[in-house]
């Protein structure tokens, strides 16, 4: 979706403020918010791609106004809320009013440590042959899905070279919507800063995606 | 300034503060009592990232690469298989490409589309790679990003940006800092801030560790 999330080369945010020493959380709830957050993910049965969209589907002074675990925090309520395993409700009461819906699955202490390790590998056997090899010039398709997708705006339409080829991974526009895995080829795709900014770019600076095979034509 | 990154967490602003403390709070009773969720499986995700996964284990994969080429070589080559090698992988960090900076050229990580980092080597992003003006201008204008973390390139360093759009997780080697030639692992990896290896920072020298 063309939301507050796709913020490359967005103007008026201002100067980046590094803060020195800066702790991993700022306060107790955010600790919480987090852990919730991936705790959560196992009896939700969610993907990656669905808690991505979750966040970024808001309007984008919301987005934009929100901290970063609090549009986590409204994520996850979304997410909840969908499957009915939180209603409305109970959020605004602050306690639970029905029942809960039954879970396959509950993270246990005791595989947290396996769970994390694990992680969430992409790649995905294929027999298909990708479409595009290193060195090949390519356009990023001008496409605006109002779902969610990992093309950002800035380098659609614009025209960039193969700069390696990743393997077959899970397609997040099709398994953001539930959809399926649907994997298809990966490509890291490289801009010259001038092709995506015009003269006033920096000459030596060159930008680069990590783009699916659909989010790419031959130029 | 319309969106100061100061707004996002503003201390004074207690109020805020209190209003997440308490819809946090609920929430998790609410989860607890639906038997969603495990209190100490809670505990030791925070514990997790407050403790045990953090910058330290890319300190150590970049000490690596810089005492053993041949480590160097292969992370380069095959950053997921290397850095499993060592122990690290898993979440925000199941496939990893190792990007060298030169003299010749500086590479740099942004996800302008989230938060996209690798947490299994460098823990949980700070603020400031999650906010929105490292997120717009990194692509578009990085010499003056730099600027604001005091660092300045030289005008004809070729310059790479890489948008971490899919969950390929990118760690950047740093330049290995003169003056450190024979010194064992431990000791150079005493030099890799967690800055150096996204690209906005460079190692620190021997005589920054006095």
């Amino acid at each position: 979706m063309n939301g507050g999330q796709d913020l490359g080369g967005t103007h008026g945010h201002g100067a980046v403020k590094p803060e020195p020493n800066e702790p991993v959380f700022h306060g107790d709830w955010e600790k919480r918010a987090f852990a919730l957050t991936l705790a959560m993910g196992m009896p939700g049965g969610w993907n990656i791609d669905m808690s991505r969209f979750a966040r970024e589907n808001r309007r984008p002074n919301e987005y934009l106004d929100m901290t970063y675990y609090q549009v986590w925090l409204a994520g996850l309520e979304t997410l909840m809320k969908e499957r009915g395993l939180v209603a409305e409700d109970e959020i605004e009461a602050g306690r639970p009013l029905h029942p809960p819906k039954p879970v396959a699955r509950v993270l246990k202490p005791e595989d947290v440590a396996k769970t994390l390790h694990r992680g969430g590998p992409t790649e995905r056997d294929t027999n298909t042959k990708p479409a595009f090899e290193a060195g090949q010039r390519v356009r990023a398709r001008n496409i605006n899905p109002v779902t969610h997708t990992r093309l950002p705006r800035y380098v659609r339409g614009h025209v960039g070279t193969i700069e390696r080829v990743l393997g077959c991974h899970v397609f997040p526009d099709s398994n953001a919507l539930g959809k399926g895995e649907d994997p298809k080829w990966l490509y890291t795709v490289r801009f010259d800063g001038r092709e995506l900014w015009g003269d006033q770019a920096d000459p030596t600076t060159q930008v680069s995606v990590d783009a699916w095979e659909p989010y790419l034509e031959q130029a | 300034m319309a969106h100061d990154h100061d707004h996002h967490h503003d201390h004074e602003h207690g109020s805020d503060l209190d209003e997440m403390t308490l819809r946090v709070r609920a929430l998790e009773t609410i989860l607890l009592e639906k038997g969603y969720i495990e209190p100490a499986a809670i505990d030791a995700l925070i514990e997790a990232y407050e403790k045990k996964i953090g910058p330290r284990n890319g300190a150590n994969v970049v000490a690596k690469a810089w005492a053993d080429p041949k480590f160097k070589e292969w992370l380069i080559k095959d950053g997921t298989a290397a850095m499993e090698s060592l122990g690290y992988g898993g979440r925000s960090g199941n496939h990893l490409v190792v990007l060298e900076n030169t003299p010749n050229v500086h590479n740099m990580v942004v996800c302008t589309l989230c938060s996209c980092y690798p947490w299994a080597l460098l823990g949980l992003p700070p603020l400031w790679y999650k906010s929105a003006p490292y997120r717009s201008r990194t692509v578009s204008e990085p010499r003056s990003v730099l600027k604001d973390f005091g660092v300045e390139l030289p005008k004809d360093t070729e310059i790479r940006i890489w948008d971490s759009t899919a969950e390929l997780r990118y760690l950047v080697v740093p330049m290995r800092p003169p003056g450190t030639e024979g010194w064992d692992e431990e000791k150079l990896a005493q030099l890799v801030t967690r800055d150096s290896m996204i690209g906005t920072g460079f190692a620190k020298r021997p005589e920054d560790l006095q």
